[in-house]
């Protein structure tokens, strides 16, 4: 957007909307939501307490657990799935089915089987983030620049040189693509496990403020997570963009 | 056919948003009626300057005068046809070809009737009712050119036409479209990087410098093409002077 | 070999690998839920038969009847009022400049945060359910509006100038028809997000709909109906969302989008 022939990053919109906030919560128009000042001050204070620190660390450390399984299994099933026709064509339609599928009403089936814990928690994650992350893996690599496969042939490639030498790395922008999306769907799993399970983690913290009505705290949390999610998505994308090239012609 | 219907260039001036100095100071009168073709180096600014001229991009500096008036933008007196063809993917080439006379809000009865007619007159009767993914490429710039027939303007503009065309395919089309235009009057600029193009078809050769591009030479074949086949006329030695006279100009731009 | 009877036997090929798929998926389940790995977790076919039993005994029926309301009507809300706020911040630039910041942020955000706020809010109705549809789809739905019309390739635009078109007839006859294909994989992908929307808000808030049979068989440890009810949520979702995916692209086939 242009003013006067100057251009306004994006940015400039941002703060726009804290403004606005701000002038909603003073003039207590929804009490809904507080003025953002307030929110601040409220982070500050909620942040220090041991009961956010652990909810946090419970977060942090089922969301890396389930990622990091989810990264592992989804990628080598996609690359099967990419390389082996028959793990394709069996799995093909289930990894479409549950891609799309809301997989929070799996959730409690996990609680029954894992219990309401931290275990749960970190198979909801898992679940979460793995399908996206096998159906890019597989659209990656079975899309590979056919021509550089091609030179590899031409080059005595052995099966192992083609996968590592090429494969991998031409289909590394759609790869990344698949673990930013299993990132923000996986984050969603951390919330949405803990909301389900409720006695635990940030989730617990949701329920809690918002039965309460603590507005300020609730507020606090959700721009914590938020902008968790934000950046974690936006550090990817950037990895992202710098390695758009590697596809070449697909 | 009015007498002054021609294409003067006034000092025309390009410079791009990110500095880019494209064209400077570019001068020259478009004949009436005739072929002229746009030649250079890469990067010269030939297809920056058709689109000036097509009031697609506006000129930093200068102006272009059409018909004794200056240009505001496109208009009725000025077709264009695309070097990536520009069809829509989702329309019959039938609804392609009369697509500027859609947007005229031209009867679709009527600007079906004229659209058949140039779509036989490019040679694709028949493939009406298909759609553009199904023709090659060759056959879609055939659609793009019947298009630009059909609004029935003056001044056609075409930005290397052939360039997404394979060789055997780039010949013919070259005969067929000298054959379309020879009674039509059209006045028609041209742009194309191929010598050998622009030797063959051109009434008037206009070289441009390299970047910031301006008008370094104008040439004319004079190549007389009544009663010889195509063939003889690519042997002829004036074709052949011609097209060694530009090489030994453009040469210059690439060492 | 004629073409006839090619055709033939690749539909039979086809059908035997789905089949076959079908066959391992079930037989794994089959296989896991006969080994005592947790008593929770019932063999496929003690699940298929409560699934049966469900259908039968109208169950399944009522659940729905209540789940659909909310998903529907939160769905029709946010898919007319995404894809027309989309389209408006793809044409306008000033649009953009205030919505886009605030729409990525919400795409890429656990928007199911705020359902337990909207719950305390709104109370355990229709309401609270049809915003937390509203809630999760929206943005997913907005952002593929604004993608579709953003996209649009110059070249065509450029075209319809040369051809002195108006800005209404570029919009109306250049952009919107190749913007379509992306806007209804906007709807798709909020419909997603609206059955996932609709199953959170049933199973935090109280008893309706097919939340409550999960949560009323699990809490009486009726493993196999709760399976059940489970699966044919799962399966409603798949069945719609790939109903969705064929029309699409029946209506916009991708040769014709360019």
């Amino acid at each position: 957007m242009e003013i006067f022939g100057k251009k306004i990053p994006f940015s400039v919109s941002l703060l726009f909307w804290c403004v606005l906030w701000e002038l909603v919560g003073w003039m207590g128009l929804s009490s809904i939501f507080p003025p953002i000042s307030k929110i601040v001050v409220a982070a500050m204070t909620v942040f220090t307490t041991e009961k956010f620190i652990k909810a946090m660390e419970i977060s942090l450390r089922t969301f890396a657990l389930g990622m990091s399984l989810a990264l592992v299994v989804g990628i080598a099933l996609g690359t099967l799935m990419a390389r082996i026709k028959i793990v394709r064509e069996i799995l093909g339609m289930w990894v479409n089915i549950f891609v799309s599928a809301p997989i929070s009403a799996l959730v409690p089936i996990l609680m029954g089987i894992l219990g309401i814990g931290e275990a749960t928690v970190v198979a909801t994650v898992f679940l979460f983030a793995v399908f996206i992350i096998i159906l890019d893996t597989q659209v990656g690599i079975s899309m590979a620049d056919r021509s550089l496969v091609e030179m590899g042939k031409s080059l005595g490639a052995s099966r192992y040189q083609m996968f590592t030498k090429i494969l991998v790395l031409s289909a590394l922008p759609e790869i990344l693509a698949g673990i930013r999306l299993g990132v923000i769907r996986g984050v969603k799993g951390v919330v949405i496990g803990q909301l389900l399970i409720s006695i635990i983690g940030i989730g617990e913290l949701f329920e809690f403020y918002s039965m309460h009505f603590l507005m300020e705290e609730f507020w606090s949390l959700v721009i914590v997570v938020f902008t968790f999610a934000f950046v974690l998505s936006e550090s990817i994308a950037f990895f992202e963009r710098r390695v758009e090239y590697y596809a070449g012609n697909r | 056919m009015s007498v002054d219907s021609v294409v003067t260039l006034k000092n025309i001036g390009k410079i791009y948003d990110t500095g880019v100095e494209a064209l400077k100071g570019v001068n020259f009168d478009f004949p009436v009626g005739k072929l002229s073709t746009l030649l250079g180096p890469s990067g010269c600014g030939k297809t920056t300057l058709l689109k000036i001229i097509g009031g697609l991009i506006d000129a930093t500096s200068g102006e272009v005068w059409v018909n004794g008036k200056p240009i505001t933008g496109p208009g009725p007196d000025r077709a264009f046809v695309f070097q990536d063809f520009a069809l829509l993917p989702w329309a019959t080439i039938l609804r392609n070809v009369s697509f500027g006379l859609e947007l005229r809000g031209v009867p679709k009865e009527e600007r079906f009737e004229i659209a058949r007619k140039y779509i036989r007159e490019v040679g694709l009767e028949g493939f009406e009712s298909n759609f553009p993914h199904q023709l090659s490429g060759g056959m879609r710039q055939r659609v793009g050119l019947a298009r630009a027939l059909t609004v029935d303007a003056d001044i056609i503009l075409m930005d290397e036409p052939f360039s997404s065309v394979d060789e055997q395919t780039r010949r013919k089309f070259q005969e067929d479209m000298l054959d379309l235009l020879q009674n039509r009057h059209k006045t028609v600029i041209f742009v194309t990087h191929s010598i050998e193009e622009a030797a063959y078809m051109s009434d008037l050769i206009v070289l441009l410098s390299a970047r910031p591009g301006a008008v370094s030479q104008v040439i004319r074949p004079g190549i007389d093409r009544s009663g010889k086949c195509a063939d003889d006329i690519r042997r002829d030695k004036k074709y052949l002077d011609v097209v060694d006279t530009i090489w030994r100009e453009l040469k210059v731009y690439l060492c | 070999m004629d073409a006839q009877s090619n055709h033939g036997r690749r539909k039979g090929y086809e059908l035997l690998r789905l089949a076959a798929s079908f066959a391992f998926f079930f037989g794994v389940w089959e296989l896991v839920g006969r080994w005592p790995l947790s008593a929770a977790f019932p063999s496929f076919s003690l699940t298929f038969m409560a699934f049966l039993r469900m259908i039968g005994d109208g169950s399944f029926l009522n659940a729905y009847a209540s789940t659909l309301q909310p998903l529907l009507i939160g769905f029709t809300i946010c898919g007319i009022i995404g894809v027309g706020f989309g389209i408006w911040m793809g044409l306008s630039r000033a649009m953009e400049w205030f919505s886009l910041p605030v729409f990525v942020i919400l795409q890429a955000a656990p928007m199911a945060a705020v359902i337990p706020l909207i719950t305390y809010t709104y109370g355990v109705g229709l309401t609270a359910k049809v915003l937390a549809v509203a809630v999760l789809s929206t943005p997913l739905v907005v952002m593929n509006s604004y993608k579709g019309i953003r996209n649009t390739n110059p070249s065509l635009i450029q075209m319809c100038r040369s051809f002195q078109a108006t800005k209404t007839q570029v919009v109306l006859k250049i952009i919107l028809p190749q913007a379509a294909g992306m806007i209804f994989t906007g709807l798709r992908m909020g419909l997603a997000m609206g059955f996932v929307g609709v199953v959170i808000a049933e199973l935090l808030i109280t008893p309706t709909g097919i939340g409550d049979l999960i949560t009323y068989h699990a809490s009486v440890a009726d493993f196999p109906e709760m399976f059940a009810a489970v699966s044919s949520i799962i399966l409603l979702a798949a069945v719609t969302i790939n109903a969705l995916e064929r029309i699409q692209r029946r209506l916009f086939p991708p040769e014709l989008q360019g």
